[in-house]
């Protein structure tokens, strides 16, 4: 619980470090304590990120103590108030995902890489079940782990100029879903037909740190129905 | 209450002081590259700091203004018609073309009773990657037509009516520019970056020492650095991945190639990349005012230092505005 560091991240934030490796538990951690802080509401507190192995906290200009000792003091009062347990972070979703070979750009590599057959390769994807360890690169870009080992591909040589928007994809033992139409070095198995992020919506964002995520395979007329209703 | 579109200039924005509180949505604040200025362009036409302007790059616009405007023309100083810092009255019908910037990079042009704009996520700010925010989510184009706040003419008239030491259709004072850098390599001070110690002691120095050059690749993302390249002290067992973390404004992140980018008003909430600095927040806008091929050079300071170089821009800031205010008979 109790950070390795508490580090300036520039004069108005600081960055409360747990740890340097990626430990689902330290993770957790990270997540637990990001939302006692953004619960706290802190009026000088203006946000609030969880990071793979730490929490930034960011502040308002006018800020009277440096950063870090400002960050310290929050963090050790929702310490003591008690951190929100993990299963009270985030939602359970259930996310739509097309893996038909239209839309699964790089699913034959990723076979020839894992030496599994296509089917395989989108089983064991969609049967596994997921966590948001960090929300960043772009937004309601989500970070997810839990992906099983089997399916572990580094990421590209070369990356791609414009990963499709919703396209599903895997590196090491992470998958995301990419919420634009942006350049992206993961390999694509799939895509959904939900928007990731809009933000003409109420909650912007699909995802959100510490949402648990299943994969529901569906067929190609129910991602054009879907899609057309996004 | 209109505003054409005859010439877009090379990237005019709408921009207000973004939208905080959805870092961890990954979506960062965004806004006016330089808020400082774009606080005193507002002030000068009489509007609340959080009234958003036109953000202009660069090589500026040129406008056709449908009706009586109040406007003002804050940051990087541009060749033109506008004069600079100080509140103008711009008559139905007129045509105004704001040149190309001579000093500085970028200026905010602000309109007496503010543009017609809906707010997406809280605030004005056009946010060019996700394409919302601001006018479409985008750039201005030629034949854009921009909507003023219904009462805007009448708000301008009153307001520079009231306003003191007129002359013409101007005023015969002006703000002071605050964050218009004067000689190169302009001094940018930096606090350690988290990553600091993972850079050779060579790489280090040479940080320091160097005078950078903006690289042309540069954008309200982020600029690019050219100069030396940086390396990473290498770990016993070969690897250099640093797990991916929360960024700020400011931060001078190092990709592997070795060439710094100094994180700007549209960059990402985490990366992966080590970051040997943080620029404090004082001087943010002071390189937002440098174009492609400007220099820089970075000088380390403390966070007591960092605070003083931010409460004294502050309070430079405050003076002006109380000057203006007074002008205003407020």
């Amino acid at each position: 619980m109790k950070p390795e560091r508490i580090v300036p991240l520039g004069d108005l934030a600081a960055y409360v470090e747990f740890s340097r490796t990626l430990d689902l538990e330290v993770n957790e951690t990270a997540r637990r304590l990001a939302a006692a802080v953004r619960a706290a509401a802190d009026p000088r507190v203006r946000d609030v990120v969880a990071g793979l192995g730490g929490v930034a906290i960011h502040f308002v200009p006018a800020i009277a103590e440096p950063a870090p000792a400002l960050a310290e003091a929050i963090v050790a009062q929702c310490v003591r108030q008690g951190l929100p347990p993990a299963k009270k972070i985030g939602r359970d979703l259930e996310i739509p995902v097309c893996y038909d070979p239209e839309y699964a750009l790089d699913l034959e590599e990723v076979a020839e890489r894992t030496r599994l057959s296509p089917e395989r390769v989108v089983e064991k994807h969609q049967k596994g079940s997921y966590l948001v360890l960090m929300i960043g690169f772009a937004p309601g870009h989500a970070y997810m782990g839990g992906l099983d080992p089997a399916l572990a591909v580094p990421r590209r040589a070369t990356p791609r100029a414009l990963v499709p928007a919703g396209s599903v994809a895997i590196a090491n033992d992470q998958t995301v879903v990419y919420p634009y139409a942006i350049s992206g070095g993961w390999s694509v198995i799939g895509r959904t037909p939900l928007k990731v992020f809009d933000a003409r919506r109420g909650e912007p964002s699909l995802f959100g740190t510490g949402d648990r995520v299943r994969f529901r395979a569906i067929g190609k007329e129910e991602f054009l129905r879907i899609a057309a209703e996004a | 209450m209109t505003i054409r579109v005859l010439r877009p200039g090379l990237l005019t924005t709408v921009q207000d002081h973004g939208r905080h509180g959805l870092q961890h949505l990954g979506l960062c604040p965004g806004g006016a590259m330089d808020p400082v200025a774009l606080t005193l362009a507002n002030a000068l036409v009489g509007n609340p700091a959080e009234t958003a302007a036109l953000e202009i790059t660069v090589i500026g616009p040129e406008l056709h203004f449908e009706h009586d405007a109040l406007v003002a023309v804050c940051g990087a100083e541009f060749q033109g018609d506008l004069p600079r810092n100080r509140p103008m009255f711009v008559p139905a019908g007129s045509r105004y073309r704001v040149g190309r910037a001579v000093r500085g990079a970028r200026a905010y042009l602000a309109v007496a009773g503010g543009l017609a704009i809906e707010p997406v996520l809280g605030s004005r700010s056009t946010y060019l990657p996700g394409g919302f925010g601001g006018f479409e989510g985008r750039a201005l184009r030629h034949g854009d037509v921009l909507h003023l706040n219904a009462d805007s003419a009448e708000v301008s008239r009153a307001r520079f009516a009231s306003l003191k030491g007129r002359t013409g259709q101007t005023v015969r004072w002006w703000a002071p520019p605050l964050t218009l850098p004067d000689r190169e390599p302009v001094l940018l001070h930096v606090i350690e970056g988290q990553h600091w110690e993972a850079f050779e002691p060579a790489s280090q120095r040479a940080f320091l020492d160097a005078v950078w050059r903006i690289s042309p690749d540069s954008n309200r993302m982020g600029f690019r650095l050219q100069g030396p390249a940086l390396a990473r002290v290498t770990e016993g067992d070969g690897s250099d991945e640093i797990l991916s973390g929360p960024t700020a404004l400011g931060s001078v992140q190092v990709p592997s190639g070795g060439v710094p980018i100094a994180l700007m008003a549209d960059h990402q909430t985490t990366g992966g990349y080590p970051r040997i600095a943080e620029i404090v927040s004082a001087d943010v806008p002071r390189l937002a005012q440098l174009a492609p091929g400007a220099s820089v050079h970075f000088a380390r300071c403390s966070l007591e230092t960092a605070a003083e170089l931010r409460r004294d821009l502050q309070e430079r800031l405050e003076t002006a505005l109380r000057g203006i205010a007074w002008s205003y008979g407020t």
